[in-house]
């Protein structure tokens, strides 16, 4: 099967492509360097088959990132049957500086020119039969997100891989880079020179600039007061219609559990299944799943694609833009922001993101920071403790004070950035150089069905591999009694100590340690500590807020919890994520360390503060 | 006029004269076609005011101030 590589700038509509092609549904995101992975997908076309792989986007093949790197390895590699650039229409100067050191490295490039309705849109006009004539290379001109252009593109590629189209890449053959640093500055310049030649020939501009849309929407969402407000208003209601939205469906979800929980019960008690097996099945493993689905599905599948929408418009590398200044003043890196967005939807996610950032020490501060933002396991819990005590029943204040702990969660990670970059992590700033796409149109039926079917598929799969296997060693910890008192009991006990020193209670505490594998596991746990294990997964907001009442929960300890909730250990999958990225024990361990330093001394500081005034 | 490229103010143009940076960041800038002679425009500050949107060859770059103060221009008007 031959092998077609995919590569181009980061934000020239690569992956957007590569979908097109193969149909694998594949996710692409509108920020600068977002694939890091090597997607594959096969393509069919006339009744043959191609292998596609889509290399990570790059400015240059002169590696210094590892996205770069794994571009620059695949195609000196030589393993590529063709290789296809990838070029953005609307600003096709800088795609080609890049085409032309692909060009320079491979032996069959076939040129895309993408995006081209929107340079049309724009008033920028590519002459295609100039730029094949310049570059000596097959050109085709495409609209990946319409699907135009495809099977254009992919009669080049197949008459390339079978030669029958020859090809004579006009290059300088002078490779891409020099014995020394000045040899590879002037061969970069020679790069950039001849692609500012072949756009002055090739691409033709309208007269009388226009103020693009871009321009007119940065005056606002970029500009002092009003970029702020917009970034706060846009998170105020990102949360309000998780909590609003995720209310209805919750409900109804646990309805159909508790319904087939019943038909459970009733069919375990016709076969006559000993108490013990059912309980730990039906009240152990089945209820603890069948909660963190009903509570984790409806606000993940809101989140997610609203998140993803942002994305899609290209508003999140703004935020790194607002929030560079106090990231730098923190000693950390302005796209910290953008692994810290991606961490309120999952904080592994976030973990792994950070390899967006060059700089090796910023990076590891971007790692060791990103638990300090809540992630959607996180939110249920935080939703319910503040419609406890501060809300009074209204989605809108919930979602204010909400925003409220993510001010606090952003605060504290550019605290613990900066007195990392002073001890730990010593050093300055580096560079910095973070390029701002137009804003594009967000594709909303795409994202919202994808988003929908991988949010579902990953909280059943954390349901499965993570909640139920907890469920059941929780269930037994709660009815084993080697000493007349169940383990959950002692334990819970023995840990009142610490517990009330952070304003909370030894059955907190514990239910915190338990529900390391996943925080979205936390607050069944406690109802089972709380209830000696009698109670099941299945409850309602109502029936929380009973057992609560009457384990004697005041809003001081809801409080504490929350403050906790916010910054505590990670759970273990993002702590093994840290791990795969630091790959050192020590950094993981502080990963861990940090934000749980940060909670106890909070919640110890808030718990003084209240005694004192009450 | 010659200055180094914060100085500009919004909507100014320039062209560079010099790049005196080293290293990452210098190739950074190689790779967006930032080199001697390379107009670039000014946009728009940062609320902070840093760091700062340039246009270079039709991309729009936040660069820091500690980057920007190392890249001499010479002011030009604007085409």
């Amino acid at each position: 099967m031959p092998l077609i590589a995919l590569a181009g700038n980061p934000n020239v509509g690569k992956s957007t492509l590569f979908n097109a092609l193969t149909g694998m549904k594949q996710h692409t995101g509108n920020w600068p360097g977002k694939t890091v992975a090597l997607a594959q997908g096969v393509c069919r076309y006339q009744g043959r088959e191609y292998r596609l792989v889509d290399l990570p986007g790059a400015y240059s093949l002169v590696s210094r990132s590892p996205e770069e790197e794994v571009a620059e390895a695949f195609l000196l590699d030589g393993t590529a049957d063709c290789t296809v650039a990838v070029c953005d229409a609307t600003c096709l100067e800088r795609s080609l500086m890049l085409a032309l050191q692909i060009m320079e490295l491979t032996e069959r490039t076939v040129v895309c020119v993408n995006l081209i309705d929107e340079a049309e849109r724009a008033g920028v006009h590519v002459d295609i039969p100039a730029l094949e004539r310049q570059l000596g290379v097959p050109v085709v001109a495409a609209c990946a997100l319409r699907e135009h252009g495809k099977d254009a593109l992919m009669e080049r590629v197949r008459a390339v891989c079978d030669g029958f189209l020859p090809v004579q890449p006009k290059r300088c053959g002078c490779g891409i880079r020099g014995e020394n640093d000045e040899a590879s500055d002037a061969i970069a310049a020679q790069f950039v020179l001849r692609a500012q030649e072949i756009a002055e020939k090739c691409v033709r501009r309208k007269e009388g600039r226009r103020t693009s849309p871009t321009e007119k929407l940065d005056r606002v969402l970029l500009r002092g007061w009003s970029g702020y407000a917009v970034l706060l208003l846009l998170l105020l209601g990102v949360f309000w219609l998780t909590i609003e939205g995720a209310n209805y469906p919750s409900m109804g979800l646990q309805w159909c559990f508790d319904r087939l929980g019943d038909s459970l019960r009733r069919g375990a008690a016709v076969l006559r299944l000993p108490a013990p097996v059912t309980g730990a099945l039906l009240d152990g493993v089945y209820a603890t799943a069948a909660r963190v689905v009903a509570v984790m599905l409806p606000p993940m599948a809101i989140f997610f694609p609203l998140f993803t929408l942002l994305e899609d418009f290209g508003y999140l590398p703004r935020v790194a833009f607002l929030m560079d200044d106090r990231f730098r003043r923190a000693g950390a890196c302005g796209k910290q922001s953008l692994t810290l967005c991606m961490g309120l939807g999952c904080n592994a996610a976030g973990v792994t993101g950070c390899r967006i950032i060059d700089s090796r020490r910023e990076r590891l501060i971007a790692v060791l920071t990103n638990a300090f933002v809540p992630c959607n396991g996180r939110f249920p819990a935080l939703i319910f403790l503040i419609s406890l005590h501060f809300s009074h029943g209204s989605a809108l204040l919930g979602a204010g004070i909400l925003t409220l702990c993510m001010l606090l969660s952003v605060g504290m990670t550019l605290a613990a950035s900066k007195l990392l970059s002073r001890t730990a992590l010593r050093g300055e700033p580096s560079s910095f150089v973070l390029e701002l796409p137009p804003y594009r149109r967000p594709r909303v039926g795409q994202v919202l069905a994808r988003s929908l079917r991988d949010r579902t598929l990953f909280v059943l799969g954390r349901a499965v591999a993570v909640a139920a296997p907890a469920g059941l060693l929780i269930w037994l910890l709660a009815n084993l009694a080697p000493h007349g008192t169940p383990l959950l009991q002692s334990a819970a006990a023995l840990l009142d100590a610490p517990g009330r020193l952070l304003g909370m209670s030894g059955a907190v505490l514990l239910a915190f340690l338990l529900g390391s594998p996943a925080n979205e596991l936390v607050l069944p746990i406690l109802m089972m500590i709380l209830t000696s294990g009698s109670l099941f997964g299945a409850e309602s907001t109502a029936a929380m807020s009973h057992i609560l009442g009457e384990a004697g929960w005041t809003w001081r300890q809801s409080l504490c919890t929350i403050v906790f909730f916010l910054f505590h250990w990670p759970c273990t999958t993002t702590l093994l994520t840290a791990y795969r990225e630091t790959k050192s024990k020590k950094w993981t361990l502080l990963a861990a360390v940090l934000p749980t330093a940060f909670g106890c001394v909070l919640c110890a500081a808030i718990h003084l503060i209240l005694r004192l005034f009450s | 006029m010659r200055t180094t490229l914060d100085q500009l103010r919004e909507g100014d143009c320039a062209r560079i004269t010099a790049l005196r940076l080293r290293g990452a960041m210098r190739r950074r800038l190689l790779d967006f076609g930032m080199i001697g002679g390379t107009r670039v425009r000014c946009l728009r500050k940062s609320p902070a005011g840093d760091p700062v949107i340039y246009m270079v060859r039709g991309t729009m770059l936040a660069i820091r101030r500690q980057d920007s103060r190392r890249i001499a221009v010479e002011v030009t008007p604007c085409r």
